[in-house]
């Protein structure tokens, strides 16, 4: 079979003949050996200068030199350079004297908003006011302590978070317990609601609340209600709830008892940046969005 | 090189030989580097096992389809390592079969999620997303509070996983369900067990918030909260990348 030039384009057949019908042979474009020829170079080259073939153990390593985990350390210097002309002072002076600092609290602001959005908004929300069992960071009291100080330690060792110097705040479940019975904890929960000006008690119900008071609570939450920040017992008489302040939570916390949790951020935050939030916190506490 | 082709393409033996030699070098440049896995992977001497709880827990991370939408896998990036913490070693899965790296990046990468948030938090946004997070455009899965955790056949689970190369004893399969019931409750007899056959270091708490029962919900923060922590080697200086 000889193959035949085809009439119509001029160009030949592949010399099969199928029912009269014959086949073109049309060569591949120049196009797509243009691009596959680059290609080919192209990996060739790639082979040479990148890490390209696994050998054994090892790989081979490219005249470049390129590494990906060289490369993050070299970003993540440059970065920390970049930013050490602000970090440094904010990791050396006082709170008091970054505060007083306009520029600089610009910045502390804007990387305080982005590490705290990261790390404490999923509990305290977005703009710290909190939720249920997650206390409101802005408003109200806070119960270990609302200077630069007490706040940076906070983040440092967690509470009740299983770190050596952890805040430790263990509230007993007294009804599921027995320690107080269902009937004795409702005037307790009436008295307690008392002590922050909430709610309404009859005289009876003050006297036996009082009563169950003393013998229970007094001892963490002191004579008054005011609270003890050594023992994480919070101020009951100030109106600040953590967990609410409604008949049916505050019996949920008598009943079950509280032992809050927050993680330590020891080993996940440098000094500086618990600072910083510690910074940006109390400026937001100041001024609340 | 079209008259070579021309003369391949009409020996029928020859063009089949030439395809399987193309086709097996693809082969074997990804299945050449297993056989020196066990030189390449980091050695990290720290490693321990899931326990019989966290390994129930990611059974329902997988079920729930969990890892559509989070990755396991911190990149070498900068972004990532600066919000995530040090990038993910190969040793750190050593004993995840299957693997849950994942690629679709939909919700955050979860590989150091262990310890960041309190197990509250964990309880409060699988029951509904939105009560902690407003923002979350992730389904609630308010089921795994009411149910109750099969524990039934966690010793042969424990066994599959032993013969795909995880090294537990024969202790702890032959105790694996009152392994998964002690870890989530400390004040029980069995809570003992665990810290023996699994280390001091591992957590043993009611982690749903209802003692004195066992729901999917315990084993799922349990696995969540180990994400990370089975060894320290990524923090060490050699791969730190962070200051």
């Amino acid at each position: 079979m000889k193959p035949e030039l085809d009439p119509v384009s001029g160009r030949s057949t592949t010399g099969h003949e199928w029912n009269g019908i014959t086949e073109l042979d049309t060569p591949v474009p120049k196009a797509v050996w243009f691009f596959l020829i680059t290609t080919f170079l192209f990996s060739v080259g790639y082979w040479l200068f990148m890490p390209a073939w696994p050998l054994g153990t090892t790989y081979t390593k490219g005249l470049l030199g390129d590494d990906e985990r060289a490369n993050l350390t070299a970003a993540i210097k440059a970065a920390t350079d970049e930013r050490g002309a602000w970090t440094r002072i904010v990791a050396e002076r006082e709170p008091v004297a970054i505060m007083a600092d306009g520029d600089l609290m610009a910045k502390v602001r804007e990387s305080g908003r982005t590490l705290f959005g990261n790390n404490c908004a999923m509990c305290h929300g977005r703009e710290a006011v909190g939720g249920p069992g997650f206390p409101s960071l802005v408003r109200g009291t806070t119960l270990w302590g609302d200077t630069p100080e007490a706040f940076a330690e906070t983040i440092r060792v967690g509470i009740n978070s299983g770190h050596t110097d952890s805040r430790t705040s263990q509230m007993l479940a007294f009804g599921r317990d027995g320690i107080l019975t269902r009937q004795q904890i409702d005037p307790l929960v009436a008295y307690v609601r008392g002590l922050a000006q909430q709610g309404s008690t009859t005289g009876k119900q003050l006297d036996e609340g009082r009563q169950l008071f003393a013998a229970n609570c007094v001892a963490c939450h002191g004579e008054g209600g005011e609270g003890n920040r050594s023992l994480g017992a919070p101020d009951l008489s100030d109106g600040t709830w953590l967990y609410g302040g409604d008949d049916a939570s505050v019996l949920q916390s008598i009943w079950h008892g509280r032992q809050g949790h927050m993680p330590s951020w020891d080993g996940r935050l440098s000094a500086w940046e618990r600072k910083l939030l510690a910074i940006y916190l109390v400026d937001l506490r100041g001024n609340p969005r | 090189m079209f008259g070579l082709h021309k003369q391949l393409e009409r020996k029928s033996l020859a063009l089949a030989l030439g395809i399987v030699v193309a086709a097996s070098i693809g082969g074997f440049v990804e299945i050449a580097p297993l056989f020196t896995i066990h030189q390449t992977v980091e050695d990290a001497p720290d490693m321990r096992v899931y326990t019989p709880l966290e390994l129930a827990g990611r059974n329902i991370y997988i079920r729930e389809g969990c890892y559509a939408c989070h990755s396991q896998m911190i990149r070498t990036l900068r972004d990532e390592v600066e919000r995530y913490g040090p990038y993910s070693l190969a040793v750190e899965s050593k004993y995840d079969h299957p693997m849950l790296w994942g690629s679709k990046r939909t919700g955050p990468d979860l590989a150091r999620v262990g310890a960041k948030y309190s197990d509250a938090w964990h309880v409060a946004h699988l029951d509904n997303p939105r009560a902690v997070v407003p923002e979350s455009v992730m389904p609630a899965y308010r089921w795994l509070l009411r149910k109750d955790l099969r524990i039934d056949r966690l010793g042969d689970y424990l066994s599959a996983q032993r013969v795909v190369g995880v090294p537990y004893t024969d202790a702890m399969i032959a105790n694996a369900e009152h392994d998964a019931y002690g870890q989530a409750a400390p004040d029980s007899a069995y809570a003992e067990g665990v810290t023996k056959r699994y280390g001091e270091a591992t957590t043993i708490r009611v982690f749903d918030g209802q003692p004195g029962r066992l729901t999917e919900m315990d084993a799922l923060v349990a696995y969540l909260q180990i994400l990370g922590r089975l060894t320290d080697a990524a923090h060490k200086p050699a791969f730190a990348g962070r200051q």
